[in-house]
């Protein structure tokens, strides 16, 4: 079944695994602020590109990875990693033919739910959500979004991901 | 084909969807007991310990590479060697500020003070950013080194904070400015109690519950009380920064800085406070001070 939808999808979980690496990697205290959401990204790219391989189990387990590595509540980015996988791999078709504009207003979008989400559960475990963390992300998401694209889609073209 | 449609779209995706969701939600209520998911927790974190590891990899080959130009591999053994010693030293040092002003009001409690002989274990910080405001760092020892739940840890400077995940070969500590964290403290000159509470900022404590016309001042060396039975007395916690009173108030807002590196500290000790001692030791200084 998997060898029947093209070559060798090693790049799915290296990109995935990189961009938890980013996530976790000691930035200095400027730019703290501004990190993208690098896991999110990566997550939307493969739910579009491929939904049968990459869809809402997987994003659920490596929401499930990023609660463990952060110290987070178990469950918190799993659940908005879920809901951003449902709602992307329910429109991969529209996302793809969109421009690089309109995809990234739509993953700021997708990102933004999920930054939602976290403010939430703060919010009900009796924390003071910082709103810049929060929403500063979603920022440098759509920013970055364009030349993540493309650098995941050069990967994907060339290692025949379909 | 049509499997595939139907698995990626219709009620079949919202079905999963909706399963998911109810277990993470599930999960985060259990996991906000805190107890119930230690196991859970610790069989992630050694799933994961191999991509923490990852991460600190190219701040530590910076360090490797750094220190292999400057000095000889026996040196530089030596000289972490004599780094851990001047930590470990330091340390005890620290508590000779709470000692003096301790000799004049508890002469007679301080040989038995002097006698509380703590171990002490060194544990490298595996640098990790942590989402705001929570504040942790994740420590390189865990149970196998004997680590638990509710230890105290402290950088060369003062109270760092304490274990709030121990797994197998790793924990996670919360830092003392976290906005969850609290502990009791003392100020070193006057004797004032407070409770100093973490202000989720990088290095910002703030003292709850201080009497409008209570004897601090800024500059004041705010020091662990003990009575909490589980940081040991005496330790530096932070500096009294700013004072605000407001007659419209009932309390005084005490803003101060930790005294610990908490964000900076790449090593930090761990520490056994003799148990026996601590809360007899507690208790007479409480008599004491309420005569």
């Amino acid at each position: 079944m998997m060898a029947e939808q093209g070559g060798s999808a090693w790049a799915i979980p290296v990109t995935l695994l990189a961009a938890i690496v980013l996530t976790l990697m000691p930035l200095p205290d400027w730019a703290v602020a501004w990190r993208p959401a690098w896991t999110a990204m990566v997550l939307i790219y493969w739910c579009m590109a491929v939904p049968d391989r990459v869809g809402i189990g997987v994003a659920w387990g490596i929401g499930l990875v990023l609660d463990a590595l952060e110290g987070s509540l178990l469950g918190q980015h799993a659940a908005g990693f879920a809901i951003i996988a449902y709602f992307t791999v329910t429109n991969h078709r529209r996302l793809r033919t969109f421009s690089w504009f309109q995809q990234s207003l739509c993953v700021g979008l997708l990102v933004a739910t999920n930054a939602l989400l976290k403010t939430w559960v703060q919010g009900i475990m009796g924390l003071t959500p910082d709103y810049a963390i929060h929403w500063l992300p979603v920022i440098s998401t759509m920013v970055f979004w364009p030349w993540l694209y493309l650098v995941l889609r050069d990967m994907r073209r060339k290692h025949g991901i379909v | 084909m049509a499997e595939k449609t139907l698995f990626r779209r219709g009620p079949l995706l919202r079905l999963r969807l909706g399963l998911l969701l109810l277990t993470s939600l599930g999960l985060m209520i259990v996991d906000h007991q805190r107890e119930q998911l230690e196991d859970v927790r610790g069989v992630l974190s050694l799933v994961v310990y191999p991509l923490q590891y990852v991460v600190n990899l190219p701040q530590e080959m910076v360090r490797g590479v750094r220190k292999a130009l400057v000095t000889k591999s026996s040196l530089i053994d030596e000289n972490r060697l004599l780094r851990r010693q001047n930590l470990i030293l330091k340390t005890r040092s620290q508590r000779f500020a709470a000692l003096e002003a301790e000799n004049m009001r508890l002469r007679e409690l301080l040989e038995s003070s002097l006698e509380v002989n703590e171990r002490v274990l060194v544990a490298d910080v595996i640098a990790l950013e942590l989402v705001p405001p929570s504040r942790t760092v994740v420590l390189d020892k865990g149970s196998q080194q004997g680590v638990y739940q509710g230890q105290p840890i402290i950088d060369g400077d003062g109270i760092m904070g304490q274990i709030i995940h121990v797994n197998p070969i790793s924990s996670t500590a919360l830092l003392v400015t976290d906005i969850s964290h609290a502990l009791p403290v003392q100020i070193n000159r006057s004797g004032v109690r407070a409770i100093a509470s973490g202000s989720g900022s990088a290095d910002g404590l703030e003292l709850a519950h201080v009497p409008l016309n209570a004897d601090v001042k800024r500059g004041d060396l705010i020091v662990s009380s003990g009575l909490d039975g589980r940081f040991p007395a005496g330790y530096p916690v932070g500096v009294v920064t700013e004072i605000s009173v407001d007659p419209g108030e009932p309390f005084a807002k005490v803003i101060a800085v930790a005294s610990a590196k908490v964000e900076q500290a790449r090593e930090v000790l761990l520490l056994w406070p003799d148990r026996r001692q601590s809360p007899d030791h507690s208790s007479s200084r409480e008599s004491i001070a309420f005569q």
